[in-house]
């Protein structure tokens, strides 16, 4: 099993990069109760990596209270034509991994 | 210090399991409680400071997606969101290597009306920013 593929923006801008990044992902908190009644099992990414160029920049921990379809926005110091690779896996050891050229 | 390191530290003083190095650990994640979160974070001592900037709404109609942004004038290794009223307070956290800005931004779920701390740890100090936010309508099951 393979998650979507995530939605990425990477541009530059006076030596920082701002990163957008959209990844599909219900975010099931294991709270939710099912229109079968019953709760809904718990799902959610809990580890998003981003590499620059090889190098870690950002590193994020979520719990089930990032919404549904997370959005993460961070900026780093970097350049146009740095290769970001951008990594996920959720609880259930689902993971995807997507690369952008920043521009 | 990159989280990595930070992890293979952990491990090679045995803090944690090498298999735990690997996997994620809920950790802070787990507390029910905001002192406890605070205190499993090591931010118990986290003070209320202006450089510290916390962006979000102050009435959040659906508490499944409450857009907020912490940013701060100082150069900080982590940043954590943390909602006082929800089952698990602490929602995320980001570790900020060297070349990162002091920036993030997220959406988070919010249970129901509830105090919402942004952490931005800084030359290894916690500093926090507080605002209440008012939910109409629940998002913790979403």
């Amino acid at each position: 099993m393979m998650g979507s593929p995530m939605r990425i923006r990477a541009q530059e801008n006076n030596g920082i990069v701002e990163v957008k990044i959209l990844i599909r992902h219900d975010m099931e908190s294991g709270l939710r109760k099912g229109d079968d009644g019953q709760l809904v099992p718990a799902c959610y990414i809990h580890t998003l990596n981003v590499k620059a160029q090889g190098v870690d920049v950002f590193h994020a921990q979520l719990g089930p209270a990032v919404s549904r379809d997370p959005f993460i926005h961070f900026r780093y110091q970097g350049l146009k034509g740095d290769t970001l690779v951008v990594t996920w896996k959720d609880t259930k050891d689902d993971s995807r991994r997507d690369e952008v050229v920043v521009s | 210090m990159e989280f990595g390191a930070l992890i293979g530290l952990m491990a090679s003083v045995g803090l944690i399991a090498p298999a735990q190095a690997e996997e994620w650990s809920r950790g802070a994640f787990a507390e029910k409680s905001l002192d406890s979160a605070f205190r499993v974070l090591g931010a118990d001592k986290a003070e209320s400071a202006s450089v510290m900037t916390f962006t979000a709404p102050e009435i959040a109609e659906n508490g499944a997606v409450v857009p907020v942004v912490v940013s701060t004038s100082l150069k900080a290794e982590q940043i954590a969101i943390l909602v006082e009223k929800n089952p698990n307070p602490l929602a995320a956290q980001f570790f900020l290597s060297a070349r990162a800005e002091p920036f993030v931004a997220a959406r988070i779920k919010m249970a129901e009306t509830s105090r919402v701390f942004a952490l931005a740890k800084v030359n290894g100090q916690w500093l926090m920013a507080s605002k209440e936010i008012k939910v109409t309508i629940g998002g913790c099951g979403g």
